[in-house]
């Protein structure tokens, strides 16, 4: 069996199992026989359920174990330095859940408590402070959604089609809602004035954790929408993802949230640590280096079908869904291509996009079986188009890990199974 | 501390103004149209049939609920797509917080600059650093800092830059030395971060510059020497130019039909064939190899037990020696062994659990201390196969021996090196 058949055929056993079960979930088809489900009493429908004391919190059913974050064994040396996906082939909506959103630690996920969580403001401040958890809590806050995308995402495709599923292509991105404190009334905690003319400051970020992550911001993204965060969709952050407390850059590429944030320091230059030189800059073909690459540009995926989605219901009406976002401002626009990107179609944004959080899109059509080239080209409201993988190979070369944001493709066959392709 | 917000103005308050300005006229048209559409919603229905005056009622109400709604999604949307209007500025600090105390500061405050800015006093020479190397790094980075299997590279890698497959260490590609001292002092070793003295610092930088061929032998590095150094690819770095590279050509409207002649495919994964199997995919695969697994686990199985008993097979306790290389970065055995990011291993079979005196272990072995278990030969496989799984909350940093199978040989050279 070649390479493509076996994937075919294991991508292909979700479907087949299902269409061995009886009638295909969810398709209703004419009947001979009446529905045993239908015309027998089921279990749930005589005996009880479970008490409200049985789940004091909740996880999903057991019957949705397979949405689950997965990581790439060989990327890295240490799953304690490494990174995992979120499974967007299988959720819907905008909201990524916090359970099963990304995760990027460079040493690991800590456990720090509320009480002994410090947060430093120095340097180039009038008056350096130290604050707890709890005087957090007692400035004003807000609450906002923003998509946070690390910026090797989708950098193992660079020199070619490598991993079969949305979920391991485009799953280093979470969405969800903040609420924290910005950044700029911190800083105005601790007074500005020594720090003079502000325009060429930058604030140093570090967390608690052995890696520290340090990363400089510079002064004017500081003061404009950067939140100290300490809730995610409503609820505390997870471990996971910096409890009790991270910093959110809009925007801007993943590495800058620094997870478990215990400094910031007001300097009058970058610092150029270990993660904005050395990491985080970007090699072109000649063997020179972009470094400050901080917005994450305008990028859409269709997340179902895709190689982890195949199509399993057969011809009629399919919901073409994917996401979109852009480290810019709002998407305006996603394009739709079944064929390759020879004809596009407009698809209808789930809701009206925010402003640097992922939107979602769908274009409703009748698939006759035949094969597709699936595409999805995000338009910005700076007018930014969504490029193709040759534009961008063009403009960079093959070697720059980060800020892939090309147009992907999937192949949906006649059997409905998708696999991740290049095309001319 | 009103400068933040002067300076910004334009892009901060005046935003906050002009969304708010905007929202409070947004709101005020909206509800007069609103109100006026209401009331010629109201004037038709009311033209209409008496007899249907309750039916014409109930669809006015939902009208208004309608509208109620559109409202509370037009101040959303006119507040800047944030869910919470913009927080009070004020000019007036909340006087939370309380003030850093120098000693504070001082211990957080450890970052250091391009231009040496941070730099503690202090000085090593290349020899020293070689020792310190490879007795706290080289497990993971190699003995000249290679690096060993997928852990990162240090040391070569020049003029690789433009190839395929960049190697890009501290010396092919790191701008500034500031970052390796400063990366190396807070965050390495990996699993004992910040335990390094500043000299210690200064002598594995020197060692790294020594194994990239920047300096010779006898280089001795210090705060006063650092910005001698000359880093090959310091000039190797641009700012983002993508808004003048980039943004201005790729903002056209596209092309939406007829763009391409042909649609070929070029490359496919399945080719590659490198993407994790799922759960059940990985199950499956695995019973089929089941067969294979039992039959070497069965040849293996006697001879551990022998080993175990007689545990003094020379060529096995060597093989050990070679496993313990996975350990070395963090413990110590033998005569005059002591606790490094790990307690020293003496003795270690038949030791209490967590049982060194001034080591501070995790809570799960504190606890373990306290129940007074032992190491058996079998707990120990057991922690080492899989420590989080074994011990969960442990901090030893470590996945777990990298072959199962070598743990025999290991235990050999523990229980031969680390007698008593
Ligand atoms: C247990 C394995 C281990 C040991 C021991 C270790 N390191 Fe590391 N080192 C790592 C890992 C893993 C990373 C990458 C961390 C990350 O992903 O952020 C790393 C990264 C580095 C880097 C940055 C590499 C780059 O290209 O960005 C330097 C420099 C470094 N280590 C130096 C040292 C020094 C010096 C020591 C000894 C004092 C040491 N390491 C000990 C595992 C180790
Ligand atoms: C990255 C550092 C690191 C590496 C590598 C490492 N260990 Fe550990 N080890 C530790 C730490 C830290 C502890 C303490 C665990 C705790 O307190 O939870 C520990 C604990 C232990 C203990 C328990 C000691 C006691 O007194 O209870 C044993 C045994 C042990 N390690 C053996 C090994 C062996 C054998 C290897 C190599 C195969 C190894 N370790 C690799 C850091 C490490």
């Amino acid at each position: 069996m070649d390479d493509f058949a076996k994937t075919s055929r294991r991508a292909f056993l979700r479907g087949s199992a299902a269409v061995a079960a009886g009638s295909v979930a969810g398709t209703a088809a004419a009947q001979d026989a009446p529905d045993p489900l239908i015309t027998e009493l089921q279990d749930w429908a005589t005996f009880t359920g479970y008490g409200v004391d049985e789940t004091p919190y909740g996880l999903p059913i057991k019957y949705e174990d397979d949405v689950v974050r997965r990581n790439v064994a060989w990327l890295t040396a240490s799953p304690i330095s490494s990174i995992n996906f979120t499974p967007i082939h299988a959720l819907e909506g905008t909201i990524t859940p916090q359970g099963c959103a990304f995760e990027r630690h460079h040493s690991g996920a800590i456990e720090l408590t509320k009480d002994d969580y410090r947060l430093m403001i120095n340097g180039l401040v009038d008056r350096p402070l130290v604050f707890t958890y709890a005087d957090l809590e007692r400035l004003p806050r807000e609450n906002h959604v923003y998509f946070c995308e690390c910026a090797a995402n989708t950098g193992m495709e660079w020199a070619g089609a490598q991993l079969n599923g949305a979920q391991f292509t485009h799953g280093m991105i979470h969405n969800m809602e903040y609420t924290g404190v910005p950044l700029r009334t911190l800083l105005a905690e601790a007074g500005l004035d020594a720090a003079g003319d502000l325009s060429d400051k930058w604030v140093y970020v570090e967390g608690a954790d052995a890696s520290s992550n340090g990363r400089s911001i510079p002064m004017e993204k500081a003061l404009d929408d950067v939140l100290v965060a300490f809730k995610a969709n409503g609820e505390a952050l997870r471990m996971e993802h910096g409890y009790p407390v991270r910093l959110v850059v809009p925007g801007w590429e993943g590495n800058m949230w620094v997870k478990w944030i215990r400094r910031m320091e007001v300097t009058d230059a970058a610092v150029e640590s270990r993660e904005e030189t050395s990491k985080y800059t970007d090699v072109y073909e000649d063997g020179t280096a972009r470094k400050w690459t901080w917005e994450m540009d305008a990028k859409s995926v269709v997340t179902s079908p895709s190689p982890q989605m195949p199509i399993t219901h057969g011809t009629g009406p399919l919901v073409i869904s994917g996401l979109a976002w852009s480290g810019h401002g709002k998407i305006t626009r996603v394009d739709v291509s079944t064929d390759g990107g020879a004809n596009w179609q407009t698809a209808r944004l789930g809701k009206q996009g925010d402003t640097k959080a992922l939107t979602r899109f769908y274009l409703d059509i009748e698939w006759d079986g035949s094969p597709m080239f699936l595409q999805s080209r995000a338009i910005d409201e700076t007018g930014y188009v969504q490029p193709t993988k040759e534009a961008l190979r063009e403009a960079r070369g093959e070697n720059s890990v980060y800020h892939n944001n090309c147009i992907q493709t999937w192949y949906v066959n006649e059997e409905g199974v998708a696999e991740n392709v290049e095309v001319s | 501390m009103s400068k933040s917000l002067n300076l910004f103005a334009p892009a901060l308050g005046g935003t906050a103004l002009i969304v708010g300005v905007a929202y409070g006229i947004s709101t005020k048209n909206y509800g007069a149209q609103t109100i006026e559409n209401l009331e010629a919603q109201l004037a038709s229905s009311q033209a209409g049939a008496e007899t249907a005056s309750a039916k014409v009622q109930a669809a006015d109400a939902e009208i208004t609920e309608l509208m109620a709604e559109r409202d509370a999604l037009e101040a959303a949307v006119a507040s800047g797509g944030g869910l919470t209007q913009p927080a009070p500025a004020s000019d007036a600090p909340f006087n939370l917080g309380r003030e850093a105390l120098p000693e504070e500061v001082a211990a957080w405050d450890v970052d250091v600059l391009p231009d040496g800015r941070g730099l503690p006093v202090g000085s090593g020479d290349v020899w020293t650093g070689e020792e310190v190397f490879v007795e706290q790094c080289a497990s993971c980075h190699g003995d000249f800092a290679e690096g060993s299997g997928n852990w990162p590279v240090l040391a070569g890698g020049f003029g690789t830059l433009a190839d395929e497959d960049p190697v890009k260490t501290v010396g092919s590609y790191w701008p500034y030395l500031s970052t390796a001292f400063d990366y190396i002092n807070r965050s390495m070793p990996f699993g004992a971060a910040g335990t390094l003295s500043a000299d210690d610092t200064y002598a594995i930088v020197a060692y790294i510059l020594y194994s990239n061929d920047m300096v010779d032998d006898d280089f001795v590095l210090s705060n006063e020497t650092f910005l001698d150094v000359e880093m090959p690819n310091a000039g190797g770095f641009v700012l983002d130019d993508r808004a003048e590279l980039e943004y201005a050509h790729w903002s056209a409207e596209p092309c939406m039909s007829d763009c391409k002649e042909t649609v070929e495919i070029t490359m496919r994964a399945s080719v590659v064939d490198v993407t994790p199997e799922t759960e059940e995919e990985a199950s499956a695969e695995h019973s089929m190899a089941e067969p294979e697994t039992e039959t070497e686990m069965a040849a293996e199985a006697p001879q551990e037990a022998e080993v175990v008993e007689a545990a003094a097979d020379p060529a096995l306790i060597e093989a050990g020696q070679g496993v313990f290389r996975q350990c070395q970065s963090c413990h110590e055995i033998g005569a005059g062994a002591s606790d490094r990011t790990g307690p020293q291993l003496n003795g270690i079979i038949g030791r209490t659990i967590g049982g060194v005196d001034g080591f501070r272990y995790s809570n799960v072995f504190k606890d373990a201390a306290e129940t007074g278990d032992v190491w058996t030969a079998e707990a120990l496989d057991a922690y080492l196969a899989d420590p989080r799984a074994a011990m969960p909350g442990t901090k030893m940093s470590f996945r777990g021996l990298r072959n199962p199978e070598d743990y025999a040989a290991l235990l050999a050279y523990l229980q031969s090196a680390g007698a008593e």
